[in-house]
Order: C-alpha cells, then sequence, then structure tokens
C-alpha cells in the first residue's frame, strides 16, 4: 500500500500507518481523550457493574445500609437459588422455550421471505415494508398493542370463539401468547439481515448452478445458504443473544409472574421488588451473564474475524 | 467465481428444459398470493388497532369487536390526557436527542482512532466495546443503581438538586454507554475504508489529528451516521428497561413507560390503550417510513460489516 505516499518521499521510514511515537503532543492528547472517554464510559457504566454484580452475588445485602452492611456468604445464594427457589426452574424453562420458539418460527420463516423477496418482484417493497413495520417498534409497545387480541373481556380471540380465556393472564396460554407477539416483531428482523446477506451473494454463483440445472430450491440450500455461513451464525447468535435477554414484553404484561417468568425478570423482581435481595438477585444476575458471555464470546469472533492487526 | 462458473457452463449439456411459461405464471400468481397473504396477517395487529382506537369502548362492548361504527376520536384525546403525553414526549427528547449526539460523537471518536491507527489493544478495545451492547442490562442494574444514587447532581443539573438517580442525566449516559459499543464497530468497519493516502496528504498539509477527525473522516462518514442516527433515535425512543427502573417518579417517565397509566387496575379499556400505544408508535414509524433506507442499512451494516 502507498509505497510513495508522501511520508515516505520525505524520508521517514514509510510505514503506512502512523504511530503514537510520531505524533506530536497535541495529536497525542486529542487521540488520548478520543479514546478514554468513551472507554471510561463503557467500563465505567457496563463492564465495572457488570463485575461488580459477580462480586455481590456472593454477599448478603438489603441495600439500604451502606457498604459495610454487606455480608459474605460465598456461594450460598447459588445454593439457594438451586434449591429452594421456586420460580427459577420455571424461569430456566421459559427462557428455553423462548429459545427453541425463536429457532423454529420467525427464523425459518425470515429466511424464507428474505428468499422469496430478494427477486424482484411487483409489489416488493409494499411486502417488505409489511414485514419491517414491528421492527421499528417496541417490544413493549408491541405487548401494549396486542392486548387488543388478547384480552379476556374485549379481545378479538375471545370475542371470536366465545371463549373466556385471559390470554395474557392464564398462566398455561401466556407464555404462548406473548411468543406469538415476539415472532411477529423477530420475523422482520430475520428477514432484514439475510435480505443483506442475499444481496452480498455473487449472482455468478446462482447463475451457475442454474444452468448446472440446479432447481430453485437446490440453489438456495446447496450454494446460497452455504455462502451465507456468516449471516447464519450471526443470526443464530443473535437468537440465542435475543431469548436469553428477552424482558420487556413480558415486564409489561404482568412483571414476569404467574407463567411468565424469566430469568431476566427474577433479576428485576429482587432487586427492584418490595424485598430488595441484593445479593441472591446478584446470584441471578450471575447465572444470566456466565450464560450470555458465550454466545456474546461466540458473537466477536465472527464479528471481529477479519481484523488483521 | 467464474472459473466455477465457466466450468458450470462446459459441463452443460444435457440438462431439463427449462419450465414452460404457463408453469412459471402459475408459480408466480402462488407466490404473490402467498406474500399478500403474509403481508395482511402481518399488518392486521396494527390495523386492527388504528381501527379499534377509533371507536369507542361502548359500541364495541355491545356490539362486539367484529361489528363496524362508533367511530370517535375520543380515544386519542383521552389517551393524551390521562397519559400526560405532551409533558412525555418532552422527557423523551431530552433523553432521546443529547443520546444520539452523545453517543455518535464519542463512537466516532473511538472508531477514528480504532481505525486510523494501529495500537495493540485496538481489537481488544473493540471486544470490549462490541460485547458491552450485548451484555444483559438487569445484570447491571444493582451496581448502577447504587452508583448513581451516591453520586449527587449540582442544582443547576438537576432542579431536583437530588442525585444521578432518577435524572435525565443518568439515561442519557447509560443509553450512551450501551449504544457506544455497537456505533464504534459500524464505524470503525466503515473508516478502515477510507484510503490511508488521505490522511498521508492531510499529515504533509500539517493538519492535525483533530482536523483529520473533523474536517476528513467525518465528512466522509455521512452515510453510517445517518444510517446509525436513525436506528439510535428509535432505539433509544424505545429504551424501556433503565426508564423503568431509574426513574423514580412518575412525571418524568419517558413516552414508552408512561403507556401504563393507561391501565387501570381492575379494568383497562383496551381501545384506549390502543389510541396510546398508536400515539406512542407514531414517531418510530414516521422515522421508518420517511428513512426506511438508513433504517435498513444501520441495522444490516453491525450484521454483514458492508
Amino acid at each position: 500500500m502507498a509505497v510513495d505516499s508522501p511520508v515516505a518521499v520525505r524520508g521517514r521510514k514509510g510505514r503506512p500507518k502512523a504511530r503514537a511515537a510520531r505524533m506530536s503532543r497535541g495529536d497525542r492528547i486529542a487521540v488520548t481523550l478520543m479514546v478514554a472517554v468513551p472507554t471510561l464510559l463503557v467500563l465505567g457504566l457496563v463492564w465495572v457493574p457488570g463485575i461488580l454484580s459477580v462480586v455481590l452475588s456472593f454477599t448478603r445485602w438489603e441495600g439500604i445500609g451502606g457498604v459495610d452492611t454487606i455480608e459474605w456468604i460465598g456461594t450460598e445464594n447459588y445454593t439457594n437459588i438451586f434449591t429452594i427457589y421456586p420460580p427459577f426452574e420455571p424461569a430456566v424453562t421459559h427462557n428455553l422455550i423462548w429459545l427453541v420458539v425463536l429457532f423454529l418460527v420467525p427464523t425459518p420463516l425470515g429466511v424464507l421471505l428474505a428468499v422469496l423477496l430478494d427477486k424482484e418482484l411487483k409489489g416488493g417493497r409494499f411486502y417488505q415494508s409489511a414485514f419491517f413495520i414491528p421492527i421499528v417498534l417496541s417490544l413493549a409497545l408491541v405487548g401494549f398493542m396486542w392486548q387488543l387480541i388478547y384480552s379476556r373481556d374485549q379481545g378479538l380471540i375471545n370475542d371470536i370463539t366465545g371463549g373466556t380465556t385471559d390470554w395474557y393472564g392464564d398462566q398455561d396460554v401466556n407464555l404462548w401468547a406473548v411468543l406469538v407477539a415476539t415472532c411477529w416483531k423477530q420475523t422482520g428482523y430475520v428477514m432484514l439481515l439475510y435480505l443483506a446477506g442475499l444481496k452480498a451473494v455473487d449472482p455468478s454463483l446462482r447463475e451457475a448452478s442454474a444452468i448446472d440445472g440446479a432447481s430453485e430450491t437446490q440453489t438456495f440450500f446447496r450454494v446460497v445458504f452455504p455462502v451465507m455461513r456468516p449471516i447464519n451464525v450471526i443470526v443464530l447468535v443473535i437468537t440465542f443473544i435475543e431469548a436469553l435477554r428477552a424482558f420487556e414484553i413480558v415486564w409489561v404484561v404482568n412483571k414476569g409472574r404467574n407463567g411468565l417468568e424469566l430469568i431476566s425478570t427474577l433479576v428485576t423482581n429482587n432487586i427492584v421488588g418490595e424485598a430488595s435481595r441484593i445479593g441472591f438477585g446478584s446470584a441471578l444476575a450471575t447465572i444470566m451473564l456466565a450464560i450470555l458471555s458465550v454466545f456474546v464470546v461466540m458473537y466477536l469472533r465472527i464479528a471481529l474475524r477479519e481484523e488483521p492487526r | 467465481m467464474s472459473g466455477l462458473a465457466t466450468d458450470a457452463r462446459t459441463a452443460t449439456v444435457n440438462r431439463p428444459p427449462r419450465p414452460a411459461p404457463v408453469n412459471r405464471k402459475a408459480r408466480r400468481r402462488l407466490l404473490h398470493g402467498f406474500l399478500i397473504l403474509m403481508s395482511l396477517v402481518w399488518l392486521f395487529p396494527l390495523l386492527y388497532a388504528v381501527m379499534n382506537s377509533l371507536r369507542s369502548y361502548e359500541y364495541t362492548q355491545d356490539n362486539g369487536y367484529l361489528s363496524l361504527g362508533g367511530w370517535t376520536f375520543d380515544n386519542y384525546t383521552t389517551a393524551w390526557e390521562r397519559a400526560g403525553f405532551a409533558g412525555k414526549f418532552v422527557n423523551t427528547l431530552y433523553v432521546t436527542v443529547p443520546g444520539v449526539l452523545l453517543t455518535l460523537f464519542l463512537s466516532s471518536c473511538m472508531a477514528f482512532v480504532l481505525a486510523r491507527f494501529s495500537f495493540k489493544l485496538n481489537l481488544t478495545l473493540l471486544g470490549v466495546f462490541l460485547a458491552a451492547n450485548l451484555l444483559p442490562q438487569q445484570a447491571l442494574l444493582i451496581p448502577l443503581y447504587r452508583m448513581f444514587r451516591e453520586i449527587p447532581l449540582p442544582e443547576f443539573m438537576n432542579a431536583d438538586g437530588g442525585t444521578l438517580l432518577n435524572s435525565y442525566w443518568a439515561l442519557i449516559l447509560v443509553n450512551t454507554a450501551f449504544q457506544t459499543g455497537f456505533c464504534t464497530f459500524v464505524l470503525s468497519n466503515y473508516m478502515k475504508t477510507i484510503p490511508k493516502e488521505i490522511y498521508e496528504s492531510a499529515m504533509v498539509d500539517g493538519a492535525s489529528v483533530l482536523r483529520q477527525y473533523w474536517q476528513l473522516t467525518l465528512p466522509l462518514c455521512r452515510p453510517p451516521l445517518a444510517a446509525l442516527a436513525t436506528l439510535q433515535v428509535t432505539w433509544i425512543y424505545n429504551e424501556f428497561f433503565w426508564a423503568t427502573v431509574l426513574m423514580q417518579t412518575g412525571d418524568k417517565f419517558p413516552i414508552t413507560s408512561s403507556l401504563n397509566n393507561l391501565r387501570g387496575q381492575i379494568f383497562t379499556d383496551v381501545n384506549l390503550v390502543a389510541a396510546g400505544s398508536l400515539i406512542v408508535a407514531l414517531p418510530p414509524l414516521i422515522v421508518f417510513f420517511v428513512l426506511q433506507r438508513q433504517f435498513v442499512s444501520g441495522l444490516t451494516l453491525g450484521a454483514t460489516k458492508g
């Protein structure tokens, strides 16, 4: 790169990239500030609190008194979570169901829609917009909006079927009701990511495959899909992360009770609820953090892969 | 790629003929049929909400939701007043505008240094930033909550004279800290595509690092900045968790978290909630329709390294 760059011409060692050592004092201060301020913010408001949560998980603390009222109790919180905390098991189960449903419904559907809309279709923009719209709405808002469909006395479903199910309240069905609304949003998101991925696939690959006589379905599964591996993995990992972080819609429905327990709501309820059990809530948070970090690392490995540094 | 293509071409001798035109027409119709059906299913919850937000509760109770009639605009005025949306919109503005500007400024600074210089820690820093965007917010709640409670604010920054807790500053800072990682990632990927020669000639002209950032890099980064701005406005506007837990007094709630005001303890008028939801949904929907291209490219920039 740039062998005859002006810097090289001037007789310095022609490294294409500037080095800190060559910078003037003002430049050095500027660069330091440009890195330090954002880094301090991210470390101070995300990483340090995250680490402190892990530390607090080994303590008992009501959170009312000062820091000196913190009592070290080792792994007692963890033992309690796994032995004498009834909501934990359903919460984990619900998170797993959430994950499986996100994989089985919106992901394949989003891929299918992306493949269909990738062709230049008449009205393609209309179709795309229809699926994109839910993406801009927050899941909290989605929860409120779907009340119109799920409400016991005024909901559409009961109006049509004449039933009396409280779709948001009945613990046999409310998880599924919430999941339908979540899928409504997630499908468009998967579709959007895949559409971008499909646009980036080299068209000559498809031509070659078509000339070879492969059907469109064959072309997709044998040629296009494998080429899109990076997007596939990103969508996979994002699905995991979304499923584990699920919170908003459940919180607006009933703060994560009666069949809607999720790990995230257990954490929140233990901390901001009436009985603030900080150590215990932190232990739950740490479990959540530990599971999620696996997927975050996976995501980072893909996202930062092509960085030759 | 071209090698593969020519191989394929030479190998093509006896292949099944292309499907007959009639067959293709039928398939096309089937495809459109399917897509129209699916789009209608997807639009239905929104259109249904629009329809019923315009009907009175009494009418839909008496005639059922499958009826037509009882048209009124009252739900919107009632929702607007009862949830105090006028003030809540202003609250949201207080958080969203500085939040987005600060996020874009800080992440562009960070991305500039990461893309422009090769320091040893570059990749680590990028990882630290990007991961911060993905951590579960609930896991950070207690320490952040306590930290904010301990930090007093001078009176000119907060009319209550209280702490960082229950102040817009807290929301702005937390949102910025969370979103900076993603924006830094997207922007640094983009900045890496800027040819180094531009900087070298700028250095010969004696341009300082700050001038290079401000006058060279930022103007070249208009497309990703526009995309990210669109995305961030929507995200911070929609932000729900921090607003719920860090704001203590209802009058300071941003718009999304104030929707709860429309639900009664025992009885909830869903037509009213629908009207409220649509009021809250309107700004993101407008952003989406006006800036759809920016929004979509912002989301895909992060995933595809485009």
